[in-house]
C-alpha cells in the first residue's frame, strides 16, 4: 500500500526534517517500496512470541554513586554554534510580549 | 620488504627488536597515504603531526626500554593506525561522514581509542564512512567515495569502507571499525582484509557516535587474524562508561589461535547459499569449506529458517532506533545550524534537512514512521518479535555445531553508482551479515579467494562471548591459504600480487 503524500510530509513533521518537493516525492514512492517489501513479516504468526529489544542479559546496571571530574563546560560548549556565558543560544521558544 | 605491509605483529617484533624506529614506520605510512590516498580516498583526516609527535613518544619509550632490559611493553607501541570517523577522538575532527559534523571536535576520546592510546599506538587519521555508518558501499559518505584498492571503479563495501581501504591499500596497519548490520564484515570481504565484529557487550561504545544501539558494536580490520586477535584483547572488556558493556574476563585471543580446528563441528547453514548470490562467489566460499574440511572440521548442514527474514527485521529496528538517536542533530549542541532560523522548530528542521544526506533522511523517515502511533505495532514490536526468531535460529544451530561458515557477502565488489538509486538493492549487500547483528553475537570474515580478481570473504559466525573459537577456525584456515599474502597492487591499477611472487 503507497504512502500518501500527506503520510510522508506527516512523518516529516514528526521527525523533524524540512523536505524539498522532490524529496517528498521521491521518498513517497521509496518508503512505499520498503515498507512493501516489510510487509512479509506479516505471514509470521508471532502471537506467542515475546519480542527482543535487546541481546543481554543485563538489566539495571548500577555503579557506585562517586563524585568524579565532568568535562570542562569550556570544551562542552566548545562545538555550540551559538553561546553566550555558559549556555547554549536557541531561537526564542515562547512569544514575546511587544 | 616494505614497511607499509607489515603486519602489526610483524612490526611490533622489528620496533622491539630496535630494527626500525616507530618514527620510520610512521613516516612510510605517512608517504604511503600520500603516494596512493588520491586513488584510493580512504581518509576523511590525517593527523600526520599528532602521529609524528606519538612515534617520538614511542621510540623514546622503546629505548628506555632497551637500556633497562624492561621486555613488558605496551602491545601496539609505535604501530600506526586508523580510526573509523565515528570514534569520538579529543581534539581530532569527528563528522561520521555527515555535514551536521563538519568541524566537530569531541571533548573526549572514545573507550576503545584510549585504550588503543594506553596500548601506545600511533593515529594517522580518520576514515570514511557512510553518513553516521548507514551504508554499504561508502558512496553514502558527504565527503567523497572511497574506492575499492583491488580496483578503484568499484566500491570498498560499507560502512566501514576506509578503514577496509586503508588497511587494503597498505596506508594503515591495522583499524578500527564498527559493525551495525555487516559494517566491518563485508568492507572487510570486499577490500580482502580480515574484518571481525564482536559479540554485543563485549567490547565499549561510549564515545562511538550511536546509529542503531541494540546492534552497534566496534570491530577490527587487519591483514591477518593474529592482528584482530592481538586488537581484541586490547578493546574489549568492561566499561562503567558504557552499561551495555559486559563485566566479563577477557581471554588472551592470541593465545587461543591454532592451526588445529581437527574434530570442530562446523555448521553450514543452507539459507546462506540462496538465490542473487554471485555463482564465482559461491564456488569460491564452497571450495573454502572443502577446505575446512580437509583440516579435520566436520561439516554438518543446518538450518536458520528465518533467515529471509533479516532484512526486513533490520531495515525496521535501525532506522527506529536511528530515529531517535539521531533526534539530537538540532543545531544547538553542536554541528551544523541553519543560519537565520527565528524560531526552535524551524532551527530543527531546516538544520536537519540542510545537515543529513538522502540515505540518514530516508532511514529517518522510515524508523519515526515505524515507531508512529498506529503502526508501531504492526512494523516495530513486529520486527522485535521477529527477532526473537532469529535469535532461537542461531541457540538451535549452535547446540549441534560450535561454529558456523558462510559467504559475508552475496557478490563481490560492485561499481561505484550501481546501486546508489536502488536502496533495496543496496541493503541486499549485508544479507548474509544482518542476522548475527540482530542475535548480538560474533563473526569474522576472513580472504577465500578471488573472483575475476576480486576479492571473496569467508564469514565465521560464533557463540555469544565466543570470539576465541571463531579467531581458531579463521586462523586456521588463513595459515592453510596464501589469500592473506595477496595485496592490490595499486601502482599498476589493479590485479593480484602475490607476496613473493
Amino acid at each position: 500500500m503507497p504512502l500518501t503524500r500527506q503520510e510522508v510530509e506527516h512523518i516529516a513533521e514528526l521527525a523533524k526534517l524540512a523536505l524539498s518537493q522532490e524529496e517528498i516525492e521521491r521518498f513517497q514512492e521509496q518508503l512505499s517500496a520498503i515498507l512493501d517489501y516489510a510487509a512479509v513479516l506479516q505471514r509470521l504468526d508471532t502471537e506467542a512470541i515475546p519480542p527482543t529489544a535487546q541481546v543481554i542479559e543485563l538489566r539495571n546496571v548500577m555503579r557506585a554513586d562517586e563524585v568524579s571530574p565532568s568535562l570542562p563546560v569550556e570544551d562542552v560548549l566548545g562545538n555550540a554554534p551559538s553561546r553566550r556565558d555558559s549556555f547554549f543560544c536557541v531561537p526564542p521558544v515562547i512569544e514575546v510580549a511587544p | 620488504m616494505e614497511l607499509t605491509s607489515l603486519t602489526i605483529l610483524e612490526a611490533g617484533r622489528l620496533l622491539r627488536r630496535g630494527e626500525v624506529s616507530a618514527v620510520e614506520l610512521t613516516e612510510s605510512a605517512l608517504d604511503r597515504i600520500v603516494a596512493v590516498d588520491n586513488q584510493v580516498r580512504a581518509f576523511l583526516t590525517l593527523t600526520p603531526e599528532f602521529a609524528l609527535e606519538q612515534a617520538r613518544a614511542a621510540d623514546e619509550r622503546l629505548a628506555a626500554a632497551r637500556r633497562s632490559g624492561e621486555e613488558d611493553l605496551p602491545a601496539l607501541l609505535g604501530i600506526p593506525m586508523a580510526i573509523k570517523d565515528v570514534l569520538c577522538t579529543e581534539g581530532v575532527p569527528t563528522t561520521c561522514g555527515s555535514r551536521i559534523l563538519e568541524g566537530f571536535l569531541p571533548p573526549y576520546d572514545a573507550t576503545v581509542v584510549e585504550r588503543l592510546e594506553r596500548a601506545g599506538y600511533v593515529l594517522l587519521g580518520k576514515t570514511n564512512t557512510d553518513e553516521f555508518a548507514m551504508g554499504s558501499s561508502t558512496e553514502n559518505s558527504a565527503y567523497f567515495p572511497t574506492r575499492n584498492p583491488w580496483d578503484l571503479s568499484r566500491v570498498p563495501g560499507g560502512s566501514s569502507g576506509g578503514s577496509a581501504a586503508a588497511v587494503a591499500a597498505h596506508e594503515a596497519l591495522g583499524a578500527l571499525g564498527t559493525d551495525t548490520g555487516g559494517s566491518v564484515r563485508q568492507p572487510a570481504a570486499l577490500c580482502g582484509v580480515v574484518g571481525l565484529k564482536p559479540t554485543y557487550g563485549r567490547v565499549s561504545r561510549y564515545g562511538l557516535v550511536a546509529f542503531a544501539s541494540s546492534l552497534d558494536q566496534v570491530g577490527t580490520l587487519t591483514r591477518d587474524v593474529a592482528d584482530s586477535a592481538l586488537l581484541l584483547s586490547i578493546i574489549a572488556g568492561h566499561d562503567v562508561r558504557d552499561s551495555t558493556c559486559v563485566d566479563l574476563p577477557v581471554p588472551s585471543y592470541l593465545e587461543a589461535l591454532s592451526p588445529e580446528i581437527a574434530g570442530l563441528r562446523i555448521g553450514v547453514p543452507e539459507e546462506y547459499f540462496g538465490p542473487g548470490m554471485d555463482p564465482g562467489v559461491e564456488a569460491t566460499v564452497r571450495q573454502a569449506l572443502r577446505q575446512l574440511e580437509t583440516l579435520g572440521a566436520q561439516l554438518e548442514p543446518v538450518s536458520l529458517p528465518h533467515t529471509s527474514y533479516a532484512l526486513p527485521v533490520y531495515y525496521l529496528i535501525a532506522p527506529a532506533e536511528a530515529s531517535s538517536n539521531l533526534a539530537r542533530y538540532d543545531g544547538v549542541k553542536y554541528g551544523h545550524a541553519a543560519p537565520g532560523a527565528d524560531e526552535l522548530w524551524e532551527l530543527y528542521k531546516r538544520t536537519r534537512g540542510e545537515g543529513f544526506g538522502a540515505e540518514v533522511k530516508r532511514r529517518t523517515m522510515l524508523g519515526t514512521y515505524a515507531l508512529s502511533a498506529g503502526y508501531y505495532d504492526a512494523f516495530y514490536l513486529k520486527a522485535q518479535k521477529v527477532r526473537t526468531l532469529i535469535r532461537q535460529d542461531f541457540d538451535r544451530a549452535f547446540e549441534k555445531v560450535d561454529v558456523l561458515a558462510a559467504p559475508t557477502s552475496p557478490t563481490v565488489a560492485f561499481p561505484i553508482g550501481a546501486r546508489v538509486e536502488d536502496p533495496l538493492q543496496m541493503y541486499l549487500s549485508d544479507i548474509y551479515t544482518l542476522s548475527l547483528n540482530l542475535a548480538g553475537l560474533c563473526g569474522i570474515s576472513v580472504p577465500c579467494g578471488f573472483v575475476d580478481g576480486l576479492p571473496v570473504g569467508l564469514q565465521i559466525l560464533g557463540r555469544a562471548f565466543d570470539e576465541a573459537t571463531i579467531l581458531r577456525v579463521a586462523y586456521a584456515y588463513e595459515q592453510s591459504t596464501p589469500w592473506h599474502t595477496c595485496h592490490p597492487n595499486l601502482s599498476v591499477g589493479q590485479g593480484v600480487d602475490p607476496a613473493g611472487s
